[in-house]
């Protein structure tokens, strides 16, 4: 099987604090891969890197076989890398439809002085995904007046206005209450299912949801890899027991 | 049309007060065009400078003599000077924008007062202008400039309006807000604000020519640091909003500006500050905002 991402030897350091540390790593297409660990275990530091946002110390990334780890965000962006946020990066002024159309206008490689950004075509691109994430009843409002919920939600769907290989989702469910955790995951899997063809890598703190939705666990501690494996045996080492879960503290 | 049907019936002084009006709005335009993306420039006098030496000079020392063709090379000439300073400073935003703006203005303010060639600190004056081919009367000069100006800044206008439209006009908007999204989506945001920058040149240019021309002088005031803050006064009293909004702030500030000094000789730029203060208080999206509901337009 062909790997969508690569990385080979990735070392980061910020000073004397290690974020990663020999990271060796290959998704493949179609995953569904949660990254967990603690708070400073490296997970974000691995996103950012994907990215572009940060460059590695040390290592490869690699892209389809391309190789991205000088490219900067855009580049990356334009290869079919797109990420969410924790804290959803949004126009707060803007409508939610207007907010897709930001999106869509960004993915054009063709942009123009003329052509509407507003034009029927867009528009019915954008309509289409706002109603893959249940966000149409949205459509006219002005983003800064949305729940928190909604907006993680309109996050991950200008996210996937380019049709993307590889989406990173980063805390998904973080800020959004536990009773609404799981209808939210449903409505963004069901907003992915279509994509079948987009690979996903979302960081995640609450195992329930990793339980369900990933198809495979890998988890970080102080910069390196302590688990890679199904959700199942990946969960049920001591190592995620003892830094990630906890659930081995007192041992 | 209806507006230059509407100047054959005014009196002269107030075709001029337009004409003047609808120039420097040009060059307000262009600061609006920035603005959209965040940023405020405080040195647009330097580009209306430009486009008015420039076409006080092609008419002095080349003999071309077409208002129309002026006006242009007063736009494309200012565009080309501000070209190679726009990557630059695409990387800067707020204070450090606007003081970098500034001082490449008075710079261009030093080298006009020095410069002999360019008239010095006395500037020159430049002759009647023609206008595909004809030679314009003594008494209709003004109307004619009056028509120019009026024409060049409507389709200015509607240009402005489809690109504020277009996709690049959206992403402008987008960077005002959220810079990192931007680029996180696909979309470049210096690239935005280098061609911003430029275009806002090309604007305050064909302003610059437009006003020499119906002035029939020009001297190193138009890139006085002062010069620039009308501008600034006028697209902050239009908004970001609405295009027309511009010309009207543009008029506004002129009628003020016009009766303030006839009747406050030395006060008038007290009268002009607590008029931007009241319309920052009950309007702090400028006077566009009457009309324009929303954010987006």
């Amino acid at each position: 099987m062909k790997a969508v991402l690569q990385a080979r030897d990735v070392n980061k350091k910020f000073g004397a604090v290690v974020a990663a540390s020999n990271l060796n790593i290959e998704i493949f297409a179609g995953e569904r891969v949660s990254l967990i660990g603690s708070n400073g275990a490296g997970k974000t530091t691995f996103v950012n890197m994907i990215t572009g946002y940060l460059k590695p110390d040390q290592g490869q990334i690699w892209l389809d076989g391309q190789d991205i780890t000088a490219l900067y965000p855009r580049a990356i962006t334009h290869l079919g890398v797109a990420r969410s946020f924790q804290i959803p990066q949004l126009y707060g002024e803007l409508t939610v439809l207007d907010n897709m159309l930001v999106a869509n206008a960004c993915h054009d490689q063709k942009l123009s002085f003329w052509l509407p950004a507003r034009r029927s075509v867009a528009i019915e691109r954008a309509d289409a995904l706002l109603d893959r994430f249940a966000l149409t009843e949205h459509r006219s409002r002005k983003v800064a007046e949305l729940p928190g919920g909604v907006r993680k939600l309109l996050d991950i769907a200008m996210a996937l206005t380019g049709s993307p290989k590889l989406l990173l989702l980063d805390e998904p469910t973080s800020g959004v209450s536990a009773e609404e955790k799981f209808p939210m995951m449903e409505t963004i899997m069901a907003g992915l299912g279509q994509d079948s063809a987009t690979t996903v890598l979302f960081v995640e703190h609450d195992m329930d949801i990793v339980n369900r939705y990933a198809s495979r666990v890998v988890a970080f501690y102080s910069g390196r890899i302590i688990a890679d494996d199904t959700p199942e045996v990946a969960l049920a080492t001591d190592d995620v027991r003892r830094y990630v879960t906890g659930e081995l503290l007192g041992e | 049309m209806a507006l230059a049907l509407v100047g054959a019936l005014m009196p002269k002084w107030l075709t001029f007060l337009i004409t003047m009006a609808a120039a420097n709005g040009l060059v307000s335009l262009g600061i609006v065009v920035l603005m959209r993306g965040g940023v405020v420039p405080f040195g647009q006098g330097m580009v209306f400078a430009i486009g008015g030496y420039t076409a006080a000079l092609m008419f002095n020392k080349m003999g071309i003599t077409d208002a129309l063709f002026l006006t242009l090379c007063g736009g494309v000439i200012a565009a080309l000077v501000a070209a190679p300073f726009a990557p630059l400073l695409s990387r800067y935003r707020g204070i450090f924008f606007a003081m970098l703006t500034l001082a490449l203005s008075m710079v261009t303010y030093g080298l006009l007062m020095k410069l002999e060639v360019l008239g010095g600190s006395d500037g020159f004056n430049l002759g009647r202008p023609t206008l595909l081919g004809y030679k314009l009367p003594d008494d209709q000069v003004g109307y004619i400039m009056y028509v120019l100006t009026i024409t060049v800044s409507s389709i200015m206008a509607l240009l402005a309006r489809i690109y504020f439209d277009s996709t690049r006009g959206l992403i402008t908007l987008a960077t005002k807000e959220n810079e990192l999204r931007v680029e996180y989506l696909g979309g470049s945001v210096r690239y935005a604000m280098a061609i911003n920058f430029i275009l806002a040149a090309f604007c305050g240019g064909l302003g610059g020519a437009l006003a020499v021309m119906a002035l029939g002088h020009i001297e190193p005031g138009v890139s006085f640091w002062t010069t620039s803050g009308e501008f600034v006064f006028v697209a902050v009293l239009a908004g970001w909003q609405s295009v027309i909004a511009l010309f009207v702030a543009s008029v506004v500030l002129e009628v003020v500006r016009s009766f303030s000094s006839s009747y406050f000789p030395n006060t008038w730029q007290m009268a002009l500050g607590i008029f931007l203060l009241i319309v920052i208080r009950f309007l702090p999206r400028g006077i566009g905002s009457l009309w324009v509901k929303g954010g987006t337009r």
